[in-house]
Formats: structure tokens, C-alpha cells, sequence
């Protein structure tokens, strides 16, 4: 039995299915990350798990309780969850101290008096906050307002972590730091966590696995190395990391390029559903594009090219497709305007 | 800003030696002269006699008054004005974007044309309220009679409390929701919520509500005029008032109510420095990150209620004062009751065209209003630009300068010009309309300061820098980009000064002549002298004006903003 389930799970802006019958089911102590573009549904989903945002279809069930129900008109508020939250503002009290900020969920439960000075030392020990913990948030760093957050968030001992949007007010080095914090918290208390976010390398780092949402839709549910490796759709694809997409047409068991016939054929293995559609889109990463000997591959020109530190970038013109290609800055490099051939040893097929 | 070394008076110093010299003879030697009248007795500092003037019987009994009504108003208002915001920002209140326009509108009307509405409603013998009651129940004795203490407190509360409702209303609205949701998650309920979160959060917008409505009412001077002087209540404006029209020129008298205008200018001090320190106080950086809808309170019974509780306060607020100035400016005469058959225009016709008293009124304050508000534009764009934009020596004097016109009241700023406009210093403005002309530029210099300082500080140096690196001179940046860029700020300083000034009556009530009353003067003037129904009239004849202006300028800065935002 999953720790979080959402059934058929439907929330209407008006007209708009901001979230369209969501189905999943998050493990206990798993790690599982909305991601998608902003106004896919992925904050309202995680707003109506939190007990912000009524239902307008399904149910919500945790820890094997039902908290929201549609059907029954049923909803736990959210104060009585008993989740912990972190938000993408912070949202810390300036007019309390960082001690007061974290003892406060603790006070509101009215436990023994020992026994919040005990759990918010913990939590501010768990989150580097010790030193700090007599000053006011605004006297602090972004970094360390969002370390507040997570200490509050944590201080009530949750068996579910909402995080919406938490790192993406911080300094790119902050948040890979952040993302460790949480990591590590993770593992001692064993929590499982919802992190909304749409940066896919976020996703990517912390996540067991992944649900990609587009238009209140679920658009692929899986571990971070088959959502880069197996996208489901284009959009997918697309979301997760640089692309190309290329349409070809099917002829006898030759793929070519539907703008640039001349060009020559795709060395690849046509799948065979495709085969009889006659024509497919390939889609393919700029670094999984490979520049090969004379006659080997299709006949290209470079159009433009530009060095980034580490890596390459050219611009690659096939008649009149594009394509994007990635080389290390070791690789022997070819000029604007000189010609190529170029090979897809790693296309992905969709219709 | 000079471009050639070794110059040492380019353009900047020129314009900072204007700008001193504009706030030193419209401020600072008005202000200077009243503390040398009231401290300096025949060449000495003489603090005895400040002090004797203070303990005089009368002089003691109108500072204890004017603090205490002060004091009530400032706790009324707060409770009202933060009450209606909550309702109107945190609950499910029916047609809330509606009510939060509705509860601006006091502001637009005069205190003292409420205050003479009031009285026509509630004065003991012959308000209409009073007489109806006493009509049902067949007393003799008045409903409530709205001379007195109690009567200024709440005509006072009636039209100052929007100044905490917009403060805290906006506080409310700004405050980001993620700071009570995470409250929420941490298992509080919504009354821990407001006691423990949203109510200290908003705490600086209430205090600097509070403080400004405390600042307003300690230096208003129409409504205890008309509802307190005929009782024998005297607040240090109508007591300065008192002072400077009986005395005619008595030199114990002046010095009397120079010694209570520094207490005035004092207290002012006082108020806005406390308000900067709360304002300033940096621990409340509120501002939501996004806009994610605040949580609704549902107040599900009292829904309704409180509902009727915000109508019935408007109605009685707005609309019945309003009304009553109206008809009775239809009645053939006062007293009479109002009926159809005792009413006719001829009132508005008489006050608008025939009566030189109202007519000069109204083209006086017209033309009064329009000058000074486009001159204090001017000028205080010009001090703004030194203030925000120049680096020059000795600016330090006119920064401190440029505070001073925030904390003069305008009892105060009148017999400022008194003292010297009067032929001191060769001059003598008295009784024309030149020297409340010279008044209303001191007066509403703090306003223009503000707005065109606020304008300049969005203009970013990068913008003249790049203008200067294409070529063009100082003077050219500043016509080209400066002036273009800052002009909406002006405009709007334009707005803030004219409309004030249009109804103005406590600084015009102290210089007025006898042909340069304006339209607040007018008005005061003839309900002393029992005009009631001309007063009536010319008071309609104003609300239509100050209303109409009003409407007209939140349309054309709501387009301009709808343009703007378009545009970004």
C-alpha cells in the first residue's frame, strides 16, 4: 500500500481542468517531483495535498487515511494534516526569531515545554542554524531564510514533505546545497516528499522518480534515468534537456529527411510500427549527434558555431532542417561553412 | 554634473542656491519667526512667559481638548478603518471590490462640510434627526446633541478613518499568503493565525494609519470650529483662530498663538518622526513573491450582518450628509421643512451668479488653487532634483530643509505668512490673495516633494549617463530624458496640491480679506453668520466640484496605468 495515493484527482479554474484526473502513489520515504512548465497544474496539485485547494473530482488518501474527498465532501483542513511545508517566498515570520519561527508548530501542538526546546535545538542543529537561532530572518541570507523554512517544516517530525518551488529563489550554489540538506535530512527521518519545481536537473538530482505534467495532464510517471533516456512524447523529450526533431519520411526501408531529400539516407534501423505510417520524427540530444568520415553519414554544412567553455555548439543546415550538435572541446572542430556528414547512432521515434 | 573642470559655480550650484533660497523664504522663515515670536520677549529668550501662556486658563484648556479629541479620534479610527479593511480584503463580505471604493469616498468630502451637514441634522433644537425624534416620542429632549466633545470625535472618525483603512487595506492585500498558509500548515487554526501572524504583520500600517489621522485631527480646524466653538469648546487651531480675528493685531494675543503653534509644529514633529521609525522599521518586508490568492474567511451567519454594518455606515457617512447639504441648499429658507413646496434653484442660481461674496469665493479659490498648485509643481521638482539627483556640498542643509514643510499644519503655515508677509521685511501681502497663495505653496510644498522625488528616483543615472554618452548636454539629458520620464510624478503632484487646495479652510480661514474669500472660507463664514442655506448651497455646489475632479483624475491615471502596464 502506497503512502500517498491521488485518484482521479480534478481541480476546475472556471472552465480551464487546471489538474485533469491525476492518478499516483508515492512510496513512504520516497522522494517524487512534479515538473512541468508554470500553469501545468503542479502547484495546485500540490496545494490540494497540502488542504489549500478543494477538490472538483477524486479523493486523497495518506498514510492509509482519507484527507480530501470529493465524493464525500470530506476534507481534513490544513492545519490538522499534520504535513510539513516549505514554500518558494520562504515565508518565514520577520516578526519572530529563527528559534520562534521553528518552535512555533511545535508550540501550537502544545507539547511539554522540554520537550519543543529539545525537537527546535534538534532542527536547527539538522539545518546549521544553531548560531543563528536568537537573530530575526531578515537580518539573514536567502539561503539560510530557506534553511529556517525546512527547520520549521521539519520541527513537527512529518511523514510528508511538500516543497513547492523551494530552491528557485536562491544563488545557483545555494541550491546545490539545499538540494543535499534535504537529501540527508531525507535519509535520517525517512519522510516521503512532493517537490514541485520546473527545473528538470532539480528534479533530476533529487528525485526517485518523476511525474511530467503539461496542462493538468499527466505526461510520463518515471525514474529520472528513463524519463531522459525513454521520453514518452515529444513534449517530454522536449522538457527534459536540449533537442533536435527531425521529420523523415519512410521509403523501403530508408529514412530521409523530409526537407532535404538529396541529403541522404539515416543509418538506422526503422522500428516496425513505423515503417508502415511512412513517415516518423526522430528526435534526438545534441551530444548524441556525431560528425563521421565522408559518405558515412548525411551531407551537412556548419552555419554556425560557437565555443562554450567545455563543449562546442554548432549549428548544422541540412538542406533546410537544423540541427543542433554538442562536441567536447577535445574533438577535432570544423569551421562555418565547411561541409560534414553527420550520423544519429541515438534517435528516439514518435509519430 | 559639471562637465568643465575648475568651474565653480555651474549648474548645479545654481540650482541648489534656488532651491535654498525657495524653502528658506516659503518655510523656513515663517516657521523661524513664529519660534522667535513666541520665545524672545523684548530681545531675551524669555521661557517664563512660554510657559505662562501655556498654563493661562483658556490656552491650557484648548491643548488638553485638542489632545483628547486627537487622542479619541486616533482609537476610533483604528478600530473602524481596520475592522472595514479586513472585511473588505479576508472574508467573503458580498460586492468587496465595490465596498473597498465605497469606503474611500469619505475622504473626498470636507470634515467641515460634514461637520455643517451634521449639525443641520443633529443640533439639539433644529436638526431634523433630533426633531423627528422628538416628533415619535413626543420628548422635548434631542436624540443626541452633536455640539461638544463627543459630537467632533465622531464627525472627526466619520471622514479621517480612511487614512488607516487604505493603509491597512493595502497592507493586507500585499502581505504575501504564504506567510499565514505556512502558519497554517504548521497546525495553527485561523484565530491563532490572525492573533500570532497576520495582526503583528500588519501592525506598522496600523500605527502609521493611526499616526496620521492623529497628525490630521491635532491640526484640523473646520469641524471643531463649527461644532465645538458655540459650546464653549476650543481646540490650539480654533483657539489660534480666536486669538488672531478678536485681538486684531494685539501683540500678547499673537505671541499667545505663536507659543500654541509651536506646540503644534512639535507635536507634528513628534508624530512623523515615530512614523518613520515604524515605517522604517525593516523586519516588515511583507510583499508577496507571487500572487497566490490570501485564504478567505467565510463568515457564513454573520455574513449578511456585517454586510448591513458596511451599508448602514456608508449611508450614514456619505450618503445622509450629502444629501441634507443638497436640500437644504433648495430651501427657500431655513428651518422651513423639507418639503417640495419649500425648495427651489434659486439658491444655486443666486450663489453662482448674482452674489459677488460667492462668486469671488469660488473664481478665488479656482484660480488660487490652480496657480499654487502649478507653481509648488515646478518648484518642488526642481528641489527634488537636487534632493534625489545632484551631488553638491552643503546639500545636508537642504535635505533638512526639505523636511520641514511635512511637518507644518496649516494653522500653523497661516500665521507663519502673518508674521511675515505683513511688512516686516517691506512686504505687506496681508488681506490679498498673494499671500495665501504664498501660504498654500508652504503648505503643499511636503506633497510635490514627495511625488516628484518618488518620480526621480526611478529615473536610474544609467538613463542620463547614456543620454550624456550620445552627446547631449546637461541641459539637453535633462529636457530630452529627465523631464519626459518624471513627468507623470509631476502631474500627479499637480493633482495632489489642486485638489486639497480647492476646499481648503484652515490656512485661507486665518488670511482671508474681505474680497479674497475662498469656497471653504465662504462657506464657513456664511453658516456663522446664519446663512445656513447659502452656505448649504455653495457647500453642494463645492461637493459636485471636488467629487467631479476627483473622478475624473483616478479615471485618467487608471488609463494611464492600463496604458503603461500595456506597454511593459
Amino acid at each position: 500500500m502506497a503512502y500517498v495515493e491521488l485518484r482521479d484527482v480534478t481541480k476546475l479554474f472556471g472552465e480551464v481542468r487546471a489538474v485533469d484526473k491525476l492518478n499516483l502513489s508515492i512510496e513512504k520515504g520516497e522522494c517524487f517531483s512534479f515538473l512541468g512548465p508554470s500553469g501545468c497544474g503542479k502547484t495546485t496539485t500540490l496545494r490540494m495535498v497540502a488542504g489549500f485547494e478543494d477538490l472538483d473530482e477524486g479523493e486523497i488518501e495518506v498514510g492509509g487515511k482519507i484527507i480530501s474527498s470529493k465524493a464525500k465532501n470530506f476534507y481534513i483542513p490544513p492545519e490538522n494534516r499534520g504535513f510539513g511545508m516549505v514554500f518558494q517566498a520562504f515565508a518565514v515570520w520577520p516578526h519572530m526569531t529563527v528559534y520562534d519561527n521553528v518552535a512555533f508548530p511545535l508550540k501550537i501542538k502544545r507539547m511539554p515545554r522540554a520537550e519543543i526546546e529539545e525537537r527546535t535545538k534538534q532542527a536547527l542543529a539538522n539545518t546549521n542554524l544553531t548560531k543563528q537561532a536568537q537573530l530575526y530572518p531578515n537580518d539573514l541570507s536567502g539561503g539560510e531564510k530557506q534553511r529556517i523554512a525546512l527547520a520549521r517544516a521539519l520541527s513537527i517530525n512529518p511523514g510528508l514533505l511538500l516543497l513547492d518551488e523551494p530552491l528557485s529563489n536562491l544563488d545557483p550554489h545555494l541550491r546545490e546545497e539545499m538540494r543535499f540538506e534535504i537529501k540527508d535530512l531525507q535519509r535520517k527521518y525517512d519522510f516521503s516528499i512532493i517537490f514541485v519545481t520546473h527545473d528538470q536537473s532539480e528534479a533530476m538530482a533529487l528525485s526517485n522518480r518523476i511525474m511530467v505534467m503539461r496542462d493538468g495532464k499527466t505526461m510520463q510517471i518515471d525514474t529520472p534515468l528513463n524519463i531522459y533516456a525513454k521520453p514518452k512524447n515529444q513534449f517530454v523529450f522536449s522538457f527534459i534537456g536540449l533537442s533536435n526533431f527531425i521529420k523523415v519520411k519512410l521509403d523501403g526501408g530508408r529514412a530521409i529527411i523530409e526537407s532535404a531529400p538529396s541529403a541522404g539516407a539515416l543509418s538506422a534501423e526503422i522500428p516496425a510500427e513505423f515503417a508502415a505510417a511512412g513517415k516518423a520524427t526522430l528526435a534526438c540530444r545534441p551530444s548524441e549527434v556525431n560528425f563521421v568520415p565522408d559518405g558515412e553519414g548525411v551531407k551537412g554544412v556548419i552555419s554556425r558555431m560557437a565555443y562554450l567553455g567545455e563543449i562546442v555548439d554548432y549549428i548544422v543546415k541540412i538542406g533546410d532542417q537544423e540541427i543542433r550538435v554538442q562536441k567536447g572541446r577535445r574533438e577535432p572542430r570544423l569551421d562555418v561553412g565547411q561541409s560534414c556528414d553527420v550520423a544519429f547512432p541515438g534517435v528516439v521515434w514518435y509519430e | 554634473m559639471t562637465s568643465a573642470g575648475g568651474k565653480k559655480f555651474g549648474m548645479a550650484e545654481f540650482i541648489f542656491l534656488l532651491s535654498v533660497l525657495i524653502l528658506v523664504v516659503i518655510v523656513a522663515l515663517p516657521v523661524i519667526l513664529i519660534f522667535w515670536t513666541s520665545f524672545i520677549v523684548d530681545g531675551h529668550l524669555n521661557m517664563k512667559a512660554v510657559m505662562d501662556t501655556i498654563m493661562q486658563e483658556e490656552t491650557f484648556q484648548a491643548l488638553k481638548m485638542s489632545i483628547m479629541i486627537a487622542a479619541c479620534v486616533t482609537v476610533t479610527c483604528t478600530f473602524v478603518g481596520t475592522l472595514f479593511a479586513w472585511l473588505v480584503t479576508r472574508t467573503d463580505l458580498p460586492f468587496k471590490e465595490t465596498m473597498k471604493v465605497l469606503f474611500t469616498v469619505p475622504f473626498m468630502l470636507p470634515a467641515f462640510i460634514g461637520a455643517l451637514a451634521w449639525k443641520m441634522l443633529l443640533s439639539p433644537r433644529a436638526g431634523y434627526i433630533n426633531q423627528l425624534w422628538m416628533a415619535i416620542t413626543g420628548t422635548r429632549s434631542a436624540l443626541f446633541n452633536i455640539y461638544g466633545f463627543w459630537g467632533i470625535v465622531i464627525i472627526e472618525t466619520m471622514y479621517l478613518f480612511p487614512f488607516v483603512f487604505i493603509q491597512v487595506s493595502g497592507a493586507l492585500e500585499r502581505m504575501d499568503p504564504t506567510l499565514e498558509e505556512s502558519a497554517r500548515i504548521s497546525g495553527a487554526g485561523l484565530f491563532t493565525i490572525t492573533r500570532k501572524i497576520t495582526i503583528p504583520l500588519i501592525m506598522p500600517a496600523v500605527v502609521a494609519g493611526a499616526l496620521l489621522v492623529c497628525l490630521y485631527s491635532l491640526s484640523h480646524f473646520g469641524t471643531p470650529a463649527i461644532l465645538g466653538t458655540e459650546v464653549g469648546i476650543y481646540t490650539i487651531p480654533t483657539m489660534i483662530y480666536e486669538l488672531i480675528h478678536q485681538s486684531a493685531g494685539s501683540f500678547t494675543a499673537i505671541r499667545a498663538a505663536t507659543v500654541l503653534s509651536v506646540v503644534l509644529v512639535l507635536s507634528a514633529a513628534i508624530i512623523l518622526y515615530a512614523q518613520n521609525r515604524v515605517i522604517k522599521s525593516g523586519r516588515f518586508q511583507i510583499i508577496a513573491g507571487k500572487s497566490v490568492r490570501p485564504t478567505v474567511l467565510k463568515l457564513r451567519g454573520l455574513r449578511m450582518p456585517l454586510f448591513i454594518l458596511c451599508c448602514v455606515y456608508l449611508l450614514i457617512t456619505v450618503v445622509m450628509p450629502t444629501v441634507t447639504i443638497f436640500l437644504v441648499g433648495f430651501l427657500n429658507t431655513y428651518g422651513l421643512p423639507l418639503a417640495l413646496e419649500n425648495m427651489s434653484w434659486e439658491n444655486y442660481r443666486y450663489v453662482l451668479f448674482e452674489w459677488k461674496l460667492t462668486k469671488d469665493a469660488i473664481w478665488n479659490s479656482a484660480y488660487l488653487s490652480l496657480s499654487a498648485a502649478f507653481v509648488t509643481m515646478i518648484a518642488g521638482g526642481i528641489i527634488s532634483y537636487v534632493l534625489v539627483k545632484l551631488k553638491v556640498r552643503g546639500k545636508w542643509f537642504l535635505e533638512f530643509l526639505g523636511m520641514l514643510p511635512f511637518s507644518l499644519p496649516g494653522t500653523v503655515i497661516a500665521l507663519g505668512v502673518i508674521l511675515t508677509w505683513s511688512g516686516r521685511f517691506g512686504v505687506n501681502l496681508y488681506n490679498t490673495a498673494w499671500i495665501i497663495f504664498v501660504a498654500y505653496i508652504a503648505r503643499y510644498m511636503a506633497f510635490s516633494l514627495k511625488s516628484n522625488s518618488a518620480a526621480l528616483e526611478q529615473v536610474h543615472d544609467s538613463l542620463v549617463e547614456a543620454s550624456r554618452a550620445s552627446g547631449a548636454t546637461p541641459w539637453q539629458s535633462l529636457r530630452d530624458v529627465v523631464i519626459p520620464l518624471i513627468r507623470p510624478g509631476m502631474v500627479a503632484a499637480f493633482f495632489l496640491i489642486f485638489l486639497p487646495a480647492l476646499r481648503e479652510l484652515t490656512t485661507s480661514v486665518l488670511l482671508y480679506g474681505p474680497t479674497t474669500r475662498t469656497i471653504g472660507v465662504a462657506i464657513y463664514t456664511l453658516n456663522e453668520d446664519g446663512e445656513t442655506v447659502y452656505a448649504c448651497a455653495l457647500a453642494g455646489i463645492a461637493l459636485l466640484l471636488i467629487v467631479g475632479g476627483e473622478i475624473l483624475i483616478k479615471r485618467f491615471f487608471e488609463k494611464k496605468r492600463r496604458v503603461d502596464n500595456g506597454g511593459a
